[in-house]
């Protein structure tokens, strides 16, 4: 196996007496979409942060690209990009200028930055708004040069944090498409959302930050899998065959003003023929069947429910 | 590459980057001329007469502008406090940080960028004085180099001062504030009237702040005037203010961000 891209361990940062992030750890390989999923404030900057080495953590190590964050956090620099929360584009210059900037810092010989430039303007859908001052783009413009101004240097490992919050849905598709064009020439990227449809959409793994721990990590599979909340739905409109179908099936939940009884179902096939043979015995016929599988919604309130105190175990899915 | 030479080549790029901001709102900076040059007319045309003492107005102009021509300086790095606060705010720094750049070259873009601002600065104020009659009849091509010497080591030093002021203002109208000394330094020097005219118990403080010391060098190497010990408190001044804000600026720069 080679190295992971990012590796980090009990990383912990607090601010005054506010613990933000109580020991997480983190492990990217190469060549993958990992998020870091969590509601406003859950630490997902303050992670991002730490592992492209704005700040430093108060405890715990981190090895970026092999390098360790503390002892080389130059030579991480030189292998990562960082769209960060928000907007890095100096709004005084214009995109060209922008890009240009980048393309001198990153050493560039002049023709080869002018031509990464081009490119990079091209593909961001910018050409038209490159000689205008960055300043007076709109969000989803400033969000496409800001990535694109990371892309720069060619980096081989990605931060972008909440890259879609505030974008419309069009823009945010656009976004998904250009995350996953990243990936596919063989760039990590580490991604934090709000969204769970986002983290589902785009990751190869997910973890679940909540209350400066990680509640939970996995595939998005993984974690619904962690999630009771799979169950079938019937619905009756004559409330005998109603009662008999309570009375013929058992463990269930049910709503005597809607009609409706609830079984939990993991949704297979065995399953669903378990409970329709029940019925079919009994010779009862529900007016509608419906059948839930937990989403990463469930599994995104069940873990951050109120307060934040997450109510499954800690240990992470593997 | 050598880190030498990264570090020339990004405060390179770090300046040309400060100097497109400069050339692209140019008002920043030409606003901040108005104070010297209002108070400049001001003095010759409104005070003179009583500030000078009967003299005569070109005397005074004489006695008066080289210490405008510092004041200049004082109120170009006033734009460098805010600019930097301002910079410092911006989402790019955050990106900077986090590239295999080298570090100093964000501060060193500023001061270098500053710099070039203030000896343009006080080209252009100078230029106002001797359209309003300034000239200076002894100075040799030495003192002409010495003068400039002076300006832009004053200058190195104040912007070094006002990038710290800059780097611990959490907003621009801060900075302004926090920089307003090196505005008001000048009018409690020897820039407008003469040491002796002032106070007994004010006039140690007067003397030995920063600006009177290089007011008088100035003075003596356009006009002549006596210079004495005042040269090389100026240079000290000059040495300890640089060391003091670059001290202060990298080690305020190289903490966490907020
Ligand atoms: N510089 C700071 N000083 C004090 N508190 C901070 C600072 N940065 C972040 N925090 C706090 O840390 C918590 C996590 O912030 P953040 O990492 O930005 O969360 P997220 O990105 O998930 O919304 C928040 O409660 C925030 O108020
Ligand atoms: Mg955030």
């Amino acid at each position: 196996m080679t190295n992971p891209a990012i590796a980090a361990h009990a990383l912990r940062k607090s601010y005054g007496d506010k613990t933000v992030l109580d020991g997480i750890d983190i492990t990217v390989p190469e060549g993958t979409i990992f998020s870091l999923l969590g509601p406003n404030g859950a630490g997902k900057t303050t992670a991002v942060k730490i592992l492209s080495t704005l700040i430093s953590p108060d405890g715990g190590q981190a090895r970026v690209a092999g390098h360790d964050l503390t002892t080389d956090p130059q030579a991480v620099r030189a292998t990562i990009g960082v769209t960060g929360q928000f907007s890095a584009v100096d709004g005084l210059i214009t995109g060209e200028e922008n890009m240009l900037l980048m393309a001198d810092l990153h050493h560039l010989p002049k023709a080869e930055g002018h031509r990464v430039t081009t490119e990079l303007l091209e593909r961001f859908d910018l050409v038209e708004a490159a000689k205008k001052p960055a300043s007076t783009y709109s969000g989803g413009m400033k969000r496409r040069l800001d990535i694109a101004m990371t892309l720069v240097g060619d980096p081989r490992i990605i931060f972008l944090d909440e890259p879609t919050t505030g974008l419309d849905p069009r823009s945010r598709h656009t976004m998904w498409q250009i995350i996953r064009e990243l990936v596919a020439t063989g760039t990590t990227v580490f991604l934090t959302t709000q969204y769970l449809e986002e983290a589902d959409e785009l990751a190869d793994r997910i973890a679940v930050l909540n209350n400066g721990k990680i509640a939970a990590e996995g595939t998005a599979e993984e974690l619904k899998r962690l999630i009771p909340g799979g169950h079938v739905r019937l619905r009756f409109t004559d409330p005998i065959a109603y009662r008999s179908a309570a009375l013929a099936l058992t463990d269930i939940t049910h709503d005597d003003e809607t009609l409706s009884l609830q079984i939990p179902s993991d949704g297979t096939q065995n399953n669903l023929r378990f409970i329709l043979d029940r019925l079919d015995t009994a010779g009862i016929e529900a007016d509608e069947l419906t059948v839930h599988t937990p989403d990463l919604d469930d599994v995104f309130f069940a873990l951050t429910d109120g307060t934040g105190t997450p109510n499954q175990p800690k240990e992470a899915v593997r | 590459m050598s880190s030498l030479s990264l570090a020339v080549r990004d405060s390179n790029t770090m300046l040309r980057r400060n100097l497109l901001h400069a050339r692209r709102y140019p008002s920043l900076t030409l606003n901040l001329l108005l104070t010297p040059v209002m108070l400049l007319l001001l003095f010759v045309y409104i005070f003179g007469n009583a500030m000078s003492g009967g003299a005569g107005r070109s005397a005074y102009i004489a006695y008066l502008v080289p210490g405008i021509l510092l004041m200049t300086i004082g109120s170009t790095v006033i734009g460098t406090a805010v600019s930097v606060s301002t910079d410092m705010s911006e989402g790019i720094i955050a990106r900077f940080r986090t590239m295999a750049i080298h570090r100093g070259s964000i501060l060193v873009g500023h001061v270098i960028g500053s710099v070039i601002q203030s000896v343009m600065s006080v080209v252009l104020v100078g230029a106002v004085g001797v359209a309003i009659g300034f000239r200076s009849h002894h100075a040799t091509v030495l003192d002409w180099l010495a003068a400039f010497g002076l300006i832009v080591l004053f200058a190195l030093a104040l912007t070094w001062i006002a990038v710290g002021m800059g780097l611990v203002s959490p907003t621009a109208e801060a900075a302004s504030n926090n920089a307003m000394p090196l505005i008001l330094l000048p009018l409690l020097s020897s820039a407008f009237v003469p040491l002796h005219s002032m106070p007994g118990w004010f006039q140690p403080i007067a003397h030995y702040q920063p600006f009177t010391p290089a007011i008088e060098t100035l003075r003596g190497l356009l006009l002549g005037t006596h210079i004495g010990n005042n040269w090389w408190i100026a240079l000290a001044w000059c040495l300890g203010l640089t060391v003091l804000g670059y001290r202060w600026s990298t080690s305020t720069f190289n903490q966490d961000p907020k």
